[in-house]
C-alpha cells in the first residue's frame, strides 16, 4: 500500500522554460537508465528477494524512485508548460509536441518510449542485487552527462540532488548484497539461486 | 497567494527533516542496530510531527490520511507541488 503526500522530496523552482533542456531531461523520466525503470525493478525483484530486510530496502528504495520520477516530471513541466509554438519549433521540440502536445509521457530523449525490456527482474537475490548497483552507476552516469550538457542552476541543483541519492542507493544495495551473501546456506559454494532450489 | 513566504519556510522545514528522515530509513534498512541512527530518526520524528501539523492547521492537507483540520476535504485543493506557486 502506498500514501501520497502533496510536496515533492526536493524543490523544483525552473524559471526560464527550455525545451533543448527538456529533450534531454525526459531520458531521466522514461529512458533505459531512468527513474520510472528504477521504481518498476526494485518493487518488482522484492518478491523474488528471501531476505526480509532487503526486500524492505528495495521496497523503500522503490519508493523513493517513485518521488525522483516525480521530481523529473515536475522539471519536464516547469521547462516546458510556458513554450511559445516558435520556441517549440526553434529548439526542436516540435517531433515531441506532434504526439503528446505539452504532456509528460515516459520516453527516452532519443524517442524510444519507456519499455519494460529496460530492465530485468531475475528472480535470482544476487542477479538482482549486482543489477542494481550496475543501474544506480548507469543512473549517476546519465546525470553526469545531463550536467556536461546545461547551463541553468536552476537545472543543475535538482540535478545534482538526484545524482547524489543514485550513490547512496549503490551504497545501500551493495551492503544488501553482502547481507544476501552472508546468509547463504554454507553448502552452497556456488551461489545457486538462494530464492528457488530444486529438491 | 497569500501568506506564501511563510508557507514556503515552513514546506521547506518539512522538506529538509523529511530528506534527513529519507536518508536515514535507508540506512537504518542495513544498519538496524545503529543506535545513533535511531535516535536520530526519533528525533526527526518528532519534529516532522509538528511541523506537518502546523502546515495542515494553516494551509491545508498534505495528505488525505490526514484531512483538514477544519472538517472540510483540501489535500486536492490548490496547486500541486509541481506548479510554481506550491513550491517551496
Amino acid at each position: 500500500m502506498w500514501g501520497y503526500e502533496k510536496r515533492l522530496q526536493y524543490p523544483v523552482n525552473i524559471k526560464n522554460p527550455d525545451a533543448r533542456a527538456a529533450k534531454i531531461i525526459i531520458s531521466q523520466y522514461g529512458g533505459p537508465d531512468g527513474e520510472l525503470g528504477a521504481s518498476l525493478r526494485y518493487l518488482s525483484q522484492r518478491f523474488a528477494m528471501p531476505d526480509d530486510r532487503v526486500a524492505g530496502l528495495l521496497t523503500d528504495i522503490g519508493t523513493e524512485e517513485l518521488a525522483h520520477l516525480e521530481i523529473i516530471g515536475a522539471m519536464l513541466y516547469q521547462l516546458t508548460s510556458k513554450l511559445s509554438v516558435d520556441e517549440i519549433k526553434r529548439e526542436g521540440f516540435d517531433t515531441y509536441f506532434v504526439d503528446h502536445t505539452l504532456g509528460v509521457y515516459p520516453q527516452a530523449a532519443s524517442g524510444v518510449p519507456y519499455t519494460a525490456a529496460f530492465m530485468q527482474s531475475k528472480g535470482d537475490p544476487i542477479a538482482d542485487l549486482v543489477e542494481d548497483m550496475a543501474a544506480e552507476q548507469k543512473a549517476r552516469v546519465t546525470y553526469d552527462n545531463i550536467l556536461n550538457l546545461v547551463d541553468d542552476p536552476d537545472i543543475i541543483d535538482p540535478i545534482r540532488y538526484l545524482r547524489e541519492r543514485e550513490i547512496v542507493h549503490f551504497q545501500r544495495f551493495g551492503e544488501a548484497l553482502g547481507m544476501v551473501r552472508d546468509g547463504l546456506d554454507s553448502k552452497n559454494f556456488y551461489a545457486y539461486n538462494p530464492a528457488f532450489r530444486r529438491k | 497567494m497569500k501568506n506564501n513566504c511563510s508557507e514556503n519556510a515552513l514546506m521547506r522545514k518539512i522538506t529538509e527533516v523529511s530528506f534527513a528522515m529519507d536518508e536515514l530509513r535507508l540506512f537504518l534498512d542495513t544498519h538496524p542496530d545503529c543506535t545513533a541512527a535511531l535516535a536520530d530518526f526519533s528525533s526527526r520524528m518528532e519534529q516532522r510531527a509538528e511541523l506537518i501539523a502546523e502546515y495542515t492547521e494553516k494551509y491545508g492537507s498534505l495528505d488525505s490520511y490526514y484531512p483538514s483540520t477544519n472538517g472540510g476535504w483540501d489535500w486536492n485543493n490548490g496547486p500541486m507541488p509541481w506548479k510554481k506557486e506550491a513550491r517551496a
